[in-house]
């Protein structure tokens, strides 16, 4: 690709970009959010038509006019959100759009057999092809859509932020089959925030920043600071402060706290004036942990006392107890995308009555603190960058005036400026005397903010230790189950 | 920058003036095409008062479809509602109770509605909590309250005697501000402005958009999703029991088989007003204009001679344009 240009009314998502995959290499397209990194897989997928520039395929010029042209020539996108029908079975989301047919009808017995041996390539060939496919775990997901694009004879894979909610060791299996793919002479496009992973599985890097090629070079030659500079365009010294603190009373306790179905036993000190940390895999109950505390879902048994209170409440409740919390779903969850920044940010707490300016005032010190960037208040909140909306989701526990605030996962997603100003954020309050529980996958983060570090495995929370005896071995080895982590 | 901001803010107008823009369309061509039969003040005061009973029960359907509901029982409520005020009249009530008495049958109906929207029905407590689409509540209230109107009338109209005063509020012969429009327009006028100002400048009506806009996210932030709901179906159910009064003092008798048909009417109005029947959007003026509109075309195409069928179709088409501008006006944000 040469020369992409890209404009949006008269916003410039992509100006000269120029970018190159050779065959059989794991290119690996990195920059913050709104670098443009989805706009140009979406020119390259034909999903946009670009304003200037041209792009080439082995050789020849290519012009997808439609995503479909872009699937014929052999290029296979697999989107951050999964794009395969839920409730479909497997073998037809393998081989969905380009289903066999005799005739009118779907040739059944030939649509079995290519599913299976797709399957069989992305080492999952023992997947039941007619169980609906939304029934199975979000890694097979992932695999599924990767089958399809094997079944496809797709030429370039992209890979759209494929690890955010994949557990470690789903990661490793993803990896192997990253290699196996690149060895068979496929092109991957990885785009990543986790610059480990990109290190680790790419062999070349190109980076993006406001719509520009800023690099492009082998990954073993550039270092993590160095790409993060290139990503931001300054160097992040302090990505994790961590003032020196010294934790209060207890806020929030837990004690053999069980949920319908996760967690299974989890007990806990919140103490105020500290970041606890809880690390885990995906799935070991650590989301279902904090929406029990919160009300969002049923208790079965244990106890929770916040402050005075002791037993569940419902959210209402909790946000009036002064604890509020980050939902790890954005999307789904986390924001109304439809409402105003000004709703959004101020839903938990509003007066009887109110008045639109009175809400757009109320933002107006979230936004200098955060610095969160919109064109107004009213803007719609699903209008903003990721890293944006996240500021907003932040924003509304501190309009709330919390003590305890619970976060799921609060920077998946997000690009590395907008992380750094929630971990000063997280770091503020907890000099301020505020109690946070801070849910992540990511283990340098974890170890940078956290005072302390839980880990949890299968819906069991070990005890809390300080962050100085603790290495990323040592809680992924806790949280695989490898050592026995109840004291 | 610039450029983009004022396209931006060209669809914001668009988004606010579209429907009020619509109506202007419409009524210039009715005028240019009848006369002054048409645009004479005396046709204005009339379409008026045509406006005002689809228009009532709109606000309310407003505010439910702006929740990401949706209200079918509308036409039956207002049946039952009128049944209600002609067997209180008869029953020797004094007018005003059994008015209040038709409001208070809607808010009724609203809230069983909204125990069963919200899964709040008191009797199978073993079977825990089963919450039903607001769609398949409301349909199955669309059948049964117009049998209870049926069946409280004993399937026949239920005629008041003499003259109650009631029926003035839908008569054009007042004074002062009747000389301009007839009560029961004003009460649609005043209906109106109180829910306007209630999803504005309320926490109520932020949480109703809220609610509707991404429920997930109005129970994190601690909205308390069932007694929002509860409230939404009585308010607007109470608006169809007074649009019921009003019908009730349009035909001068109660009747069970009457505005057959209105809740469609009501939720067309709400949506050529600009609201999105996915939920977190609308507007209580929108609605009203969308209501004006269908009277426009029905009063004009009257008067130019047209017969019903057309009528029909045209109002299908204003639903049509209207729809596909608003989502035009999505595309481009």
């Amino acid at each position: 690709m040469t020369g992409v240009r890209k404009a949006f009314a008269a916003t410039v998502a992509l100006d000269d970009v120029s970018f190159e995959v050779a065959p059989g290499e794991v290119h690996a397209l990195v920059g913050e959010n709104g670098a443009g990194k989805s706009t140009l897989m979406k020119v390259l997928s034909g999903a946009l038509l670009p304003d200037a520039g041209a792009m080439e395929l082995d050789g020849v010029a290519y012009a997808p006019a439609d995503p479909l042209a872009g699937r014929a020539a052999g290029i296979a996108m697999i989107y951050q959100e999964l794009s395969i029908a839920p409730h479909l079975p497997v073998a037809e989301n393998v081989l969905l759009g380009a289903e066999p047919r005799r005739g009118l009808l779907l040739d059944r017995r030939e649509l079995a057999a290519r599913a299976r041996a797709a399957l069989c390539q992305v080492g999952r060939g023992q997947l039941p092809l007619d169980l609906p496919r939304g029934r199975l775990p979000i890694a097979d997901q992932q695999l599924i859509e990767i089958a399809r694009s094997v079944a496809l004879g797709a030429r370039i894979v992209v890979l759209d932020e494929p690890t955010s909610s994949l557990a470690q060791a789903d990661v490793r299996r993803l990896f192997a089959l990253i290699r196996q793919l690149r060895a068979g002479g496929t092109s991957i496009v990885y785009i990543s925030h986790f610059l480990e992973e990109v290190r680790e599985v790419a062999d070349r890097y190109t980076v993006l920043r406001d719509g520009r090629t800023v690099a492009t070079g082998a990954t073993a030659d550039a270092s993590n600071a160095e790409l993060v500079a290139l990503m931001v365009g300054r160097a992040i010294t302090d990505l994790y402060p961590r003032s020196a603190r010294r934790p209060g009373e207890p806020v929030l306790v837990l004690d053999d706290l069980a949920g319908t179905r996760l967690p299974l036993a989890a007990s806990l000190e919140l103490r105020r004036g500290e970041v606890l940390g809880l690390a885990g895999l995906v799935g070991a109950g650590r989301t279902e942990l904090l929406r029990a505390i919160f009300g969002l879902d049923a208790v079965r048994g244990g106890s929770i006392r916040v402050g005075a209170v002791v037993g569940p409440c419902p959210p209402a409740e909790r946000w009036r107890q002064g604890v509020g919390m980050v939902s790890e779903d954005r999307k789904a969850e986390g924001l109304a995308a439809g409402l105003t920044v000004a709703d959004n940010l101020t839903l938990a707490r509003q007066a009887w009555f109110l008045s639109p300016a009175h809400l757009d005032a109320a933002c107006a010190p979230w936004f200098a603190k955060l610095q969160v960037r919109c064109r107004s208040p009213r803007q719609r909140v699903g209008a903003l960058s990721g890293g944006n909306q996240q500021k907003v989701a932040v924003a509304r526990l501190l309009h709330a005036g919390v003590d305890v605030l619970l976060l799921d996962e609060p920077t998946r997603g997000i690009d590395v400026g907008s992380r750094a100003e929630i971990y000063r954020v997280i770091d503020e309050l907890a000099c301020a005397g505020k109690a946070v529980l801070l849910v992540s996958s990511y283990l340098p983060e974890l170890l940078g903010t956290a005072d302390r570090i839980a880990v949890m495995c299968r819906g069991r929370l070990g005890p809390a230790r300080e962050v100085a005896e603790l290495d990323e071995r040592a809680i992924l080895l806790a949280a695989t189950g490898a050592v026995e982590t109840t004291a | 920058m610039s450029d983009a901001a004022t396209t931006r803010s060209r669809h914001r107008w668009l988004g606010r003036l579209g429907p009020a823009l619509g109506l202007a369309a419409v009524w210039a061509l009715f005028a240019a095409l009848v006369g002054p039969t048409f645009w004479g003040w005396e046709n204005q005061r009339l379409m008026l008062l045509q406006t005002a009973i689809v228009g009532t029960a709109a606000v309310g359907a407003t505010i439910v479809i702006i929740s990401g509901g949706i209200d079918l029982s509308v036409g039956s409520a207002i049946a039952l509602g009128t049944v209600v005020v002609a067997l209180l009249l008869n029953a020797g009530m004094p007018e005003f109770a059994a008015a209040a008495g038709g409001v208070l049958a809607g808010a009724l109906v609203g809230l069983v509605i909204g125990a069963f929207v919200t899964g709040r029905v008191v009797l199978p407590r073993l079977l825990g909590r089963i919450a039903l689409s607001p769609f398949i509540v409301t349909l199955a209230m669309w059948g049964a309250l117009r049998g209870l109107a049926k069946g409280l009338g004993d399937n026949r109209p239920v005629y008041v005697d003499g003259q109650p005063a009631l029926l003035d509020l839908m008569r054009n012969t007042g004074t002062g501000l009747g000389a301009v429009a007839a009560p029961g327009v004003w009460i649609m006028v005043a209906v109106a402005v109180l829910a306007a100002l209630g999803l504005r400048h309320t926490r109520f009506g932020r949480h109703v958009f809220a609610v509707g806009s991404n429920e997930q996210t109005a129970r994190l932030c601690g909205v308390r999703i069932e007694r929002t709901k509860l409230l939404i179906y009585a308010f607007a159910s109470a608006c169809a029991g007074l649009a019921a009064v009003l019908q009730f003092a349009y035909l001068g008798q109660g009747d069970p088989t009457t505005a057959e048909g209105y809740e469609l009417k009501v939720i067309a109005a709400v949506v050529i007003g600009g609201a999105s029947l996915t939920g977190g959007e609308g507007s209580v003026l929108g609605t009203l204009i969308g209501a004006f509109i269908m009277t426009v075309v029905d009063n004009g195409c009257t008067k130019l001679g047209l017969e019903n069928w057309v009528q029909e179709i045209v109002t299908g088409g204003i639903i049509l344009t209207a729809v596909f501008i608003d989502r035009l006006r999505h595309r481009a944000r």
